[in-house]
């Protein structure tokens, strides 16, 4: 850090490594105003819409919402509240197919619109006009019930951004105006035609962070909204704020990049610019962050980019966050023809599209539509030839092609170790590859790989505490009967030592005889409901277990119980036509099990064997009847079990 | 001569001192290759190895009575780790102890049907069932770990193991399609 770390003065601009020259397309809708999209019919809002936990609805279905209302609130540090992008009522809240590359559904509140755009008569945010007295702790707090994220595409909460804690030093603040990614122009209209809201979120967000400078890096293709950003500054006179213009280069909107090239700095490996006295927001989140604390306005809506060969009429909405893909579609003059593919973000780093009834999310930034002929073709990918082009465009520094090799072979330590999680996903490597290995697919594979592992070994780790507790808790159980018994026992033997001894010893052999003589139950599913049968009878003093026959060494461990109980009922199932128990009981609950096998057996489509399973199984019923009356009456468990069962069989019937 | 002697013993002496001295004061408490084997090992603690929970398992592989492909819910991965871990040739799992699972599962109890017997409680060995005698129990899916133990005590079956199914937290990218580069390596 300290050796780049002059004063940020944006009067020289760097260069990061690698990058590339990309045909732009940004004409195609960057030339019209931005304008309004109607209210849609429904709107449907996932849950989750960025990294971290996804919030927690707090409305129900059937209430009537207003726009600006909160309809979901945070749960955890890393989320922030969703807001009812207009008024109507909640018509469902259940999973809808969202914008993600899977083509999953997700938990989203859907709205049946009114039309009407009531807002709500007591806005929940007050409006701050003049921030400057305001603690910037205070700020952050508006920020986050205002839910506003980042807008250029990832997403995160843009409060922790604005929160660099208190031993962080600021330097500058960057705002990202580069939208290097083509086609896109969301960014480009929006700083041509809000530039004065941009500028004063950026006075804004600098008094949160406490930051001295801005410079706002802008490439050398976007002369109009240059020159608005300009005549905006001069216009508030902030000699702090300052236009950076930078080469047009893919990706110079990456964040690391951006960084890179006005402050000379280097984000370090798997850190944040923050780590070098840096804090970098969206021009687009500034606008919003501004417009949040002093106009009270939540982030419902969003400027983005639709576009693409296959779409009429490119341009760029206002979109109410929820709005269907398929309303902006109609909007934009509808598609020519059906496009060969529809992308979510652009076209070097958004994904493919399923459906386009997913709605737009507050990370949306472009809808793609692209024609047979715009779309690169997928080509048979072939042997690396290990030519090294992929290094020489990575901007990030790294050696793709070792990355290749460790994530196709599943090394996925190797793989970080040559800093997998440093790729930004950009996609150059991917681009200028002469194999047309889709290198950027096994990067995506191999990190989802790595985090399921992590999650993987977090709930193992998790499941052995929770077992560990449960072996001390028996252990401790186990102490204290021992205990009362002996404590019990010695209190007998007080009262009987005047009995004869022989006596009692007799007894005690007596007694044992008969135990034995009783039965030592064969069946252990007799035994447990001996068992139960015993505890349920009120009876505190649980008959002491016979040892198992499978494993008498340690049938004090629960766990091993278990496990020899399931043995021994898997093998009593399988040899049960052979040797029928004597166990009414434990004879029922093995009829009712073979009648459940044969049902799962015989479920098939034809409803003639169906009837004959269900007779079939009435007629075992029947017969099983009579033999369990004279026990049901007086047994409370096997009454339980015949209830349950009774209860099973009609619900299979119903169905 | 007699000084390289008496130099020698001198040495020998130190050295016998200080490590008389580091093994009483660096004692290590319990076998750490133990811990390290049961940090490897699933901790569904189903018992599917023939032992009594990961930890006895691990402590069997440490003291040689069991081999290391003995557990199917940590699959062919596991052994891997294992023979990585103990510098063993890895082995194909072992199909006496069952087949590894294709699909995470988790326990879900049919709450109309079940009579709050609590064996599922009993049996369940991290506690992720929750109930009480003739209460109906219900299983805490977040802490399910699949083991299975639960579904056989249950004397009216009404216990069912449910894969779990991908959300947009949990997806993964699918491993790019073999192609020329897969039939050239």
């Amino acid at each position: 850090m300290s050796a780049a770390a002059g004063m940020v003065t944006g009067a020289k601009v760097w260069k990061f490594p690698g990058g590339l020259k990309l045909n732009g397309h940004k004409t195609l809708s960057a030339t019209s105003a931005i304008e309004d999209a109607p209210i849609p019919a429904y709107l449907i809002l996932p849950l989750a819409q960025h990294i971290g936990a996804a919030a927690k609805p707090v409305v129900e279905v059937g209430d009537q919402v207003y726009k600006g209302q909160t309809i979901a609130a945070p749960d955890g540090f890393v989320s922030t509240p969703i807001h009812a992008s207009s008024s109507g009522k909640v018509v469902a809240i259940e999973e809808r197919p969202v914008a993600h590359p899977s083509g999953l559904s997700a938990m989203c509140i859907v709205i049946e619109t009114d039309g009407l755009d009531t807002p709500l008569s007591t806005p929940e945010l007050e409006a701050h006009p003049d921030y400057s007295e305001l603690d910037p702790s205070h700020l952050r707090n508006l920020v986050r019930q205002a839910g506003v994220v980042g807008l250029g595409g990832a997403a995160f909460p843009s409060f922790i951004k604005l929160n660099p804690g208190p031993d962080a030093q600021v330097d500058a603040l960057i705002l990202n105006g580069a939208e290097c990614e083509p086609y896109i122009t969301c960014d480009q209209v929006l700083m041509r035609e809000q530039a004065d809201d941009i500028a004063r979120g950026a006075q804004l967000i600098m008094h949160a962070v406490q930051a001295t400078t801005c410079l706002i890096g802008v490439e050398d293709n976007k002369s109009e909204s240059i020159a608005a950003l300009n005549k905006a500054i001069d216009a508030l006179d902030d000699r702090r704020i300052k236009v950076v213009v930078v080469p047009t280069r893919y990706p110079q909107g990456g964040e690391k990049q951006l960084v890179q090239a006005l402050t000379g700095r280097e984000v370090p490996s798997e850190g944040l610019p923050l780590d070098i006295g840096i804090v970098c927001h969206n021009v687009g989140t500034a606008a919003t962050v501004w417009r949040a604390v002093t106009r009270a306005e939540p982030l419902i809506s969003r400027v983005m980019t639709v576009t693409g060969g296959a779409i009429k009429q490119p341009r760029n909405f206002n979109v109410r966050i929820g709005t269907p893909v398929s309303e902006l579609l109609a909007l934009s003059g509808g598609t020519q023809g059906t496009p060969a593919r529809l992308v979510m973000g652009g076209p070097m780093m958004g994904f493919a599209l399923t459906s386009d009834a997913v709605p737009v999310v507050k990370a949306t930034n472009c809808i793609l539509a692209t024609t047979e002929a715009e779309t690169a073709p997928v080509e048979d990918a072939m042997p690396c030839i290990r030519c090294g082009e992929c290094a020489e465009v990575c901007p990030a520094g790294l050696l793709p092609q070792q990355l290749y090799w460790h994530s196709r072979a599943r090394d996925l330590d190797r793989a970080q170790e040559y800093k997998l999680f440093d790729c930004i996903e950009c996609g150059c490597c991917a681009q200028v590859c002469p194999s047309h290995i889709p290198l950027v697919q096994f990067y995506r594979f191999a990190k989802t790989e790595i985090w399921e592992a992590e999650r993987d070994k977090r709930k193992s780790n998790h499941a052995r505490e929770r077992h560990e507790f449960r072996q001390d808790r028996l252990d401790r159980e186990e102490a204290e009967k021992k205990a009362r018994l002996a404590a019990k026992k010695a209190a007998l033997k007080k009262d009987t030592s005047a009995a004869n001894p022989v006596a009692e010893a007799i007894a005690r052999a007596k007694a044992r005889k008969a135990e034995t003589a009783s039965g030592q139950p064969a069946d252990p599913v007799a035994d447990m409901i001996a068992q139960a049968k015993a505890k349920a009878d009120g009876n505190k003093k649980i008959p002491e277990k016979p040892a198992s026959t499978e494993n008498s060494s340690s049938t004090d461990d629960p766990v091993a119980a278990a496990i020899a109980r399931a043995k021994a009922k898997a093998d009593q199932k399988k040899t049960d036509s052979a040797a029928p128990s004597d166990d009414p009981v434990a004879a029922a609950i093995a009829r009712a099990k073979a009648k459940a096998a044969e049902k799962s057996d015989e479920k098939s489509d034809d409803p003639v064997a169906a009837a004959i399973a269900k007779a079939k199984a009435r007629k075992a019923e029947q017969q099983s009847a009579p033999e369990e009356k004279p026990t049901a009456d007086d047994d409370p468990v096997a009454a339980a079990i015949a209830r349950a069962k009774a209860a099973a069989a009609a619900k299979k019937d119903g169905d | 001569m007699l000084s390289a002697i008496l130099s020698m013993a001198a040495l020998a002496a130190a050295f016998g001192v200080a490590l008389g001295y580091v093994s009483v004061r660096f004692k290590v408490e319990g076998d750490p290759l133990v811990d390290q084997i049961d940090a490897v090992l699933p901790q569904t603690q189903c018992g599917q190895c023939s032992f009594p929970g990961c930890r006895p398992y691990a402590q069997a592989i440490a003291d040689g009575e069991a081999e290391i492909n003995q557990c199917p819910p940590g699959g062919e991965a596991g052994v891997m780790a294992l023979a990585d871990l103990l510098g063993r040739d890895p082995l194909p799992l072992n199909p006496e102890n069952g087949v590894a699972k294709e699909v995470k599962t988790v326990a879900v109890i049919d709450e109309d049907v079940c009579i709050g017997c609590t064996k599922c409680i009993q049996a369940c060995p991290i506690d992720a069932i929750l109930g009480a005698a003739k209460q109906m129990h219900t299983v805490i899916a977040d802490e399910c770990t699949g083991c299975d133990l639960c579904v056989e005590p249950c004397p009216v079956d009404c216990i069912d193991m449910v894969p779990i199914e991908d959300t947009t937290q949990t997806w993964k990218w699918p491993f790019p399609e073999a192609d020329a580069t897969e039939k050239a390596a």
